[in-house]
């Protein structure tokens, strides 16, 4: 008869207290991870499936931008904005040509302004719909991403009949735009917004209220009010976090005050207020609003060239500038500095997700690591807008 | 509040700290004395009429002799806006850092030192942000030489050094 290899005596299990490992262990996550969004990195202390502290690390994405800015002429800048933040590059373009703008005194066409109104309101819908359809990638539900695609293909058609591109436009110029609406754009954008209306409907019902997606998302990353505003967070972060702040509201800039719409908050509906599923339904909700605007927008487009106030030279004034603009991350900041020559001096670009991500090291302790996919997925951050 | 007013409320606080003002330009600043600029962003931070609790933007630049550090801080409760300027030397770029005041500070502190050359005192972890950790010099200053070979990669390529996009 065989025998086995275990000796004739009772056996017990006998593990040397030393080598139980209670320390902490070091989890590198990234940078090539599906839920970061890119090349982030962060690295991870952990204490069993508790994360104790998280750092992330950026730069994979750098290209140094500002030193491109800085041997480029003025309007060549714009393209390089474009591949900024790739998921809102209209909202790029509009923030440079408005700082410039501003600096050259320059008052841009009325039919101009308004179709910078809709392709930056429009392609806040698309960011807004890729922020959503990822998160529920993130969290495990695949379907809402196709839902949410399909959505945005029809921007992007819209975008690709208005400027022939359909992610890098550099679109939005300095006095105006570089086409102007082609004929019947403005009923397809009429068109989309009645498309679009019932749809945020089927995003409530597959993602927003699944019993799923609640527990993965409610009180997980809760950022309060105060560590938002001292962390200087902006967009839907922030306003997630019960701030009431827009700065298309706040401080003004384009038409925008000419429309109504209303700055969405979060108000902790399942969870806590400044929760990850505050942060994602502040999103759904804009999208209603910037629907909104769009309609009005379209509605009072008036026929014009709007090619008309676009200078042949761009010539900046001596002076400095800093110019922000509500995109879909939050607030996107040029300060701009010239000395009257046919290059910038600086630009140097405050970029929303930069500063949004850097909250991740003071709410991730305390969180589990697959809490830290929720989180980092509902910051909605871009690296290529992080590391410029 | 007025730029103006703010102005006088800090020379009321601190007589040394306000080394010139630009009030007249599109969006006025003060300039700072650069060793009071702690003192002076604690002061509008916490002085209940002024509250500027939003710190927008932290940016530097090369201003040929010095490098120069530009504040740009807003109040959500108050809604008025300042901009703060300093300058510092390039053979001793420290300044007091006001990452503990605003956190938000932290990062763009560490992007102006990695890209300048900035030292912040004080700060919490000085420590390279964009470029990698072993990278020589700081390539937003104007003098800036590019490496010819960074990890025995060669870095430019020889026609691309230059101005290339120099039409005149």
């Amino acid at each position: 008869m065989m025998k086995n290899n275990l000796p004739e005596t009772d056996y017990e299990l006998e593990i040397p207290a030393q080598a139980i490992q209670t320390d902490e262990m070091t989890l590198n996550m990234g940078p090539q991870h599906p839920s970061t969004h890119g090349v982030l990195r962060v690295i991870l202390k952990t204490d069993g499936e508790i994360v104790t502290k998280a750092t992330p690390f950026i730069g994979y994405l750098h290209r140094c931008f500002e030193k491109h800015a800085e041997n480029v002429s003025w309007v060549q800048v714009i393209p390089y904005t474009d591949r900024m933040d790739y998921l809102a590059s209209m909202n790029m373009n509009h923030g440079y040509a408005i700082a410039l703008e501003r600096m050259m005194g320059l008052q841009v066409n009325e039919r101009a302004e308004h179709i910078r109104v809709i392709v930056a309101e429009l392609n806040r819908i698309a960011s807004h719909l890729v922020a959503l359809g990822t998160y529920g990638l993130d969290i495990g539900a695949f379907t809402p991403f196709l839902y949410t695609f399909r959505e945005r293909e029809r921007i992007l058609d819209l975008f690709e009949l208005i400027s022939g591109a359909r992610l890098l436009y550099n679109f939005i110029w300095v006095g105006g735009v570089a086409y102007d609406a082609p004929q019947g754009w403005r009923e397809k954008v009429l068109e989309f917004c009645d498309y679009f209306e019932p749809k945020i409907k089927e995003y409530n019902d597959i993602l927003t209220y699944n019993k799923i997606f609640i527990e993965r998302t409610a009180n997980v990353g809760v950022i309060p009010a105060d560590l938002a505003i001292n962390y200087a967070l902006s967009g839907p972060t922030l306003r997630a976090s019960g701030v009431k702040y827009d700065l298309r509201r706040d401080d003004p800039y384009s038409i925008y005050d000419r429309f109504d719409f209303k700055v969405c908050i979060g108000q902790g509906q399942v969870g806590t207020v400044g929760d990850s599923w505050d942060r994602y339904i502040v999103r759904v909700d804009e999208m209603v609003e910037s629907n909104k605007i769009i309609r009005q927008a379209a509605q009072a487009m008036p026929e014009g060239d709007a090619l008309e106030t676009v200078p042949k030279n761009v010539k900046v004034p001596e002076g400095e500038y800093y110019m922000r603009t509500e995109t879909p991350r939050g607030e996107l900041g040029y300060f701009i500095v010239s000395d009257g020559k046919k290059n910038p001096v600086r630009v140097k670009v405050r970029s929303p997700a930069f500063v949004n991500l850097s909250v991740l090291p003071a709410i991730a302790p305390g969180t589990m690591v697959a809490d830290l996919v929720a989180i980092v997925g509902s910051l909605d951050i871009v690296l290529g807008e992080i590391d410029r | 509040m007025t730029p103006e007013e703010i102005k006088s409320s800090l020379e009321a606080k601190f007589p040394e700290a306000v080394a010139g003002a630009g009030l007249e330009v599109l969006q006025p600043f003060l300039k700072i004395n650069p060793a009071m600029i702690y003192q002076v962003c604690q002061f509008l931070r916490d002085e209940d009429t002024l509250n500027f609790d939003y710190l927008m933007n932290l940016s530097a630049l090369d201003l040929g002799e010095n490098l120069g550090l530009v504040y740009h801080l807003t109040s959500l409760s108050q809604r008025h806006k300042i901009v703060l300027k300093t300058e510092v030397s390039k053979e001793q770029p420290n300044v007091h850092s006001v990452a503990d005041l605003w956190r938000t500070a932290d990062w763009h502190e560490r992007e102006a030192y990695d890209l300048l050359g900035v030292v912040f005192v004080n700060h919490p972890d000085l420590r390279r942000i964009l470029l990698p950790e072993d990278w020589v010099g700081y390539p937003l200053r104007k003098d800036y030489q590019t490496p010819e070979y960074y990890n025995g990669l060669r870095v430019p390529f020889p026609e691309e050094q230059g101005d290339l996009y120099d039409e005149e």
